[in-house]
């Protein structure tokens, strides 16, 4: 399955947007919906509310794509969003304020650097968090046929 | 279990729109410094510094670091050709990218050999070249030193300009 590329950037540009108010007002429901657009992101990458907006209202007002570009690095950025924003809409809840404020400044930051500089979280976290918790995949392969 | 009232909140702890306020500048400042610095960064090739220089090389590609040769091996890379190793993942988008500059870029140059390593399966040999981010390239000369390192897209003039004397002297 392959994507627009500029559809993950407008979905990140409306996430930042999102977790800027989410910040400024202090809501943890405002967090939390934007954890289930990251969880109905990462089920179905072509179907995260954000890029429905985009392929409904913006997509059509754009040249078509140069390039299309793998569906999972998006997926993989989703589920770290989610990550983040999971535990921020927790800890806020649970009276954890300073959890809360940590975690979604994270998810802002991230949010923000793939909007305004097509930051890659695959790119960057993706083998750090593999070497620094997995053990390497060899261990793992199938015996060879004999 | 509330941890109360902040030190640096203000009057009652009912209003955080402060500290909002505080940290959403304070991340997109230093998120925007991020990005500049990052953008000069990435995609230039860097000099990898001399660790152990060989005895008796010519001058020409002196520089590099022979400490990797037994990973190197083991990834692929054959003494004698000049080889860039392209560390991938499948999350990453502009592996793609980067591996059709490669593709260009190696296929117009006499000698020169493109390995794409995929780190899930070379975990181990991410680790023992310090590799922390896809992409990254390692430019290994003739004599198995790598002697030059890319992060991110690389610039292919730079690129060009960097494999076109290794090639040579791999011919010589």
């Amino acid at each position: 399955m392959l994507l627009d590329p500029r559809g993950p950037r407008f979905a990140a540009a409306l996430t930042t947007v999102v977790l800027a108010v989410a910040l400024l007002t202090g809501s943890g429901l405002l967090l939390l919906a934007q954890a289930v657009v990251f969880a109905l992101t990462a089920a179905h990458p072509r179907l995260g509310p954000y890029g429905l907006l985009f392929r409904a209202v913006v997509a059509p007002r754009l040249d078509p794509p140069v390039e299309l570009e793998p569906v999972a690095p998006v997926r993989f950025a989703q589920l770290v969003g989610l990550a983040f924003t999971a535990v921020g809409a927790v800890a806020w809840f649970t009276g954890l304020s300073v959890l809360g404020l940590v975690a979604t400044a994270g998810a802002l930051a991230a949010a923000f650097l793939n909007a305004a500089f097509g930051l890659c979280l695959g790119c960057e976290a993706y083998l750090a968090l593999r070497r620094l918790t997995g053990r390497p995949l060899t261990a793992r392969l199938p015996v060879p046929p004999r | 279990m509330s941890l109360g009232r902040l030190p640096w909140q203000p009057g009652p702890v009912q209003s955080p729109n402060l500290t909002g306020l505080a940290v959403l500048v304070a991340v997109l400042a230093a998120a925007t410094a991020l990005g500049w610095w990052r953008r000069g960064r990435d995609g230039r090739l860097r000099a990898v510094r001399d660790r152990r220089p060989a005895a008796g090389t010519d001058g020409s590609v002196a520089a590099g670091d022979v400490r990797h040769a037994a990973t190197l091996a083991a990834l692929g890379v054959r003494p004698g050709a000049v080889t860039v190793v392209q560390f991938s993942a499948p999350v990453c988008a502009p592996c793609r990218a980067t591996r059709r500059i490669l593709d260009d870029v190696t296929g117009g140059l006499d000698g020169v050999t493109l390995l794409e390593v995929g780190v899930d399966e070379h975990l181990d040999a991410a680790r023992a070249l310090d590799v922390w981010r896809t992409p990254t390239l390692l430019l290994v000369d003739a004599g198995g030193r790598i002697v030059r390192r890319v992060t991110g897209v690389p610039d292919r003039d730079e690129l060009l300009a960097a494999l076109i004397p290794l090639a040579a002297g791999a011919r010589r």
